[in-house]
């Protein structure tokens, strides 16, 4: 018996994306963004992302179809993610992903966008371990996640207090005058840097601060007083030193406490999602840090890490193949959906 | 042919079905207005079941899917239009898109519907029904609007004249369709009247993050 065929619908931000997986085999990864409408305004515009969305609805559809080379019949279930995220932007995925379930008269999953960003890692690396730990960082999340059954059981274990790793990101680029997402270009940039050039403060790291939460408001302030000052006295910005030291600093907080995680919860595997995780410099750090510790690490590819259909697919194919009941007829989304509500 | 047609412009969620002869004369076979306010997408696709059920058919046997393609507030109006470009496209049957407010009314009338923002949907049409201005969005102190008014009688004060209560039915959408619907395959994708660009400003100018 072959394993059931499973769409999934991810619009929660600026990404159209339409993925088809058979179980863990990914079949398409059908993806149009509106990231550079949004260059312009130094952030995602959400009815900007909405109309984009609604543009590139079935023709995504089309074209994942046509690389899976399967046809809207042989589709199983249908799965969506239905929070957390942009409501208007949630919505016309979540309609256009009713509207297939029912006109292809199969199931319907409503899921985690947080724990989708986990689930991809299985279309690259099989199932995961359970219990695993899993670092979840995005351009609106970060957080550390205790995962006894992604299907059923996710349970957050600490969380950013400010701002997201993403976020940080992003702003740290926009004071440096680079473009949006600044993950990428920062990445880029700190490959000529020294990470050690600028000793950047470590959130949350004392010893009387909550072992799990992080926290980035605090580094973007200094990384822009630092950039600023130099700027007021008239001297150049070292952007690859800046960049390079920026980035150390989110990395080396991140791995250090999903390092602690692990080892305080008995768990030996960490596995990372979420945009942020395409980073070199973490994937990097995250490698030796559990070899040290004798964690098993599990990364995506850089392309599965951001938004994307197939996370979505994945998470559903996990739920149809562990049994968990599908959504009610009158699903609806939910923009800020606890990362512990699975599916609904 | 057997259209299901659907609207989510307005606050009240329209979805029936119904059968066009060759002459063009359509018979509702079932319809249902539900009040849902900002939950188009959690009860339009149980509604549109419901429509089917009532009327004893399937999905399977429509042939084409008409939807209302505004103006009306964005997040919701989007609701029908994806909806009834993913029901046909799976369905591989055509979709049609029509003004919305073609189908508020009949005769000669101007139509008004909320357009939130203290401002209002607008659409004249003579005594044949046909549009002869609009659609357009406008401060209704502004609007200067000749009547006999229908649609959201919420807003005859703001009008300075009477509203005759009426919304988007179904037999309206089919009517307001009746061009396209003689030759469905022509029809181009859907694209929402959206009358408003989005809310956006590009920051003028880099904002220091310390002032100090
Ligand atoms: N190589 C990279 N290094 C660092 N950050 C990166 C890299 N590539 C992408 N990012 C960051 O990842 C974020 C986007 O990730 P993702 O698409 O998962 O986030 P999102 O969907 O916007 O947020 P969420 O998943 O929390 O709703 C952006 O903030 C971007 O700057
Ligand atoms: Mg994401």
């Amino acid at each position: 018996m072959t394993e059931p065929l499973v769409i999934g619908f991810e619009t929660s931000c600026d990404e159209t994306g339409v993925g088809v997986v058979r179980g863990h085999t990914l079949l398409a990864d059908a993806l149009a963004t509106s990231v550079a409408e949004h260059e312009r305004f130094g952030g995602v515009v959400p009815e900007i992302a909405s109309r984009a969305h609604l543009e590139a609805m079935v023709p995504t559809v089309h074209r994942a179809l046509a690389e899976a080379g399967v046809a809207p019949s042989d589709v199983d279930a249908v799965a969506v993610t239905a929070g957390p995220g942009l409501t208007g932007a949630l919505l016309v995925g979540l309609a256009a992903a009713k509207a297939y379930a029912l006109a292809l008269d199969k199931p319907l999953y409503g899921v985690n966008h947080l724990a989708a960003h986990v689930a991809v890692d299985e279309l690259q690396h099989g199932r995961l371990a359970e219990p695993s730990l899993a670092l979840l960082v995005s351009g609106g999340h970060s957080s550390l996640l205790l995962v006894p059954d992604l299907a059923r059981e996710v349970t957050p274990l600490g969380r950013t207090i400010d701002d997201a790793a993403g976020e940080a990101f992003d702003k740290v680029a926009r004071v440096l005058g680079m473009p949006f997402p600044g993950g990428p270009p920062i990445d880029r940039a700190a490959r000529e840097g020294d990470p050690a050039a600028i000793d950047f403060p470590r959130g949350l790291t004392g010893p009387r601060d909550a072992p799990y939460d992080v926290s980035f408001s605090g580094l973007k302030t200094a990384v822009a007083r630092w950039v600023e000052a130099r700027r007021r006295a008239g001297e150049p910005v070292p952007v690859a030193d800046v960049a390079a030291s920026f980035q150390e600093a989110v990395a080396d907080v991140l791995t250090a406490k999903a390092v602690r995680a692990c080892r305080d919860h008995g768990v030996d595997h960490l596995v990372l999602g979420g945009g942020v995780a395409a980073n070199s410099r973490l994937r990097a750090l995250a490698e030796e840090r559990c070899a040290a510790a004798g964690i098993v690490l599990r990364v995506p590819s850089p392309r599965l890490c951001t938004d994307n259909g197939a996370m979505v697919a994945a998470l559903g194919s996990r739920l149809v193949a562990a049994g968990v009941a599908p959504s009610a007829p009158d699903l609806g989304a939910d923009s800020s959906l606890p990362v512990e509500t699975v599916s609904r | 042919m057997l259209v299901l047609a659907l609207d989510t412009a307005t606050p009240t969620l329209v979805a029936g079905v119904a059968r066009r002869s060759a002459a063009g004369d359509a018979e509702v076979l079932a319809e249902r207005a539900v009040p849902s306010g900002n939950r188009h997408a959690e009860l339009l696709v149980p509604t549109v079941r419901e429509v089917l059920a009532a009327a004893g058919l399937a999905l399977a046997d429509v042939d084409v899917v008409v939807a209302g393609l505004g103006p009306g507030p964005f997040t919701g109006l989007r609701v029908g239009v994806v909806t009834a470009a993913a029901l046909a496209d799976a369905r591989g049957v055509p979709a049609v898109g029509v003004c919305s407010l073609d189908a508020v009314g009949s005769g000669a009338r101007t139509v008004v519907t909320d357009a939130r923002r203290r401002e209002v949907y607008w659409a004249a049409y003579d005594a044949e029904g046909a549009r002869v201005d609009g659609p357009g969005v406008v401060r209704p102190e502004e609007a200067g609007l000749t009547g006999p008014l229908v649609g959201d009688p919420r807003f005859a004060e703001r009008l300075g004249a009477p509203v005759e209560p009426a919304e988007v039915t179904t037999a309206g959408l089919l009517h307001a369709a009746a061009g396209p619907l003689a030759d469905p395959s022509s029809a181009g994708p859907l694209v929402p009247l959206y009358l408003r660009r989005p809310d956006a400003v590009p920051p003028t100018s880099f904002k220091p993050v310390t002032t100090a």
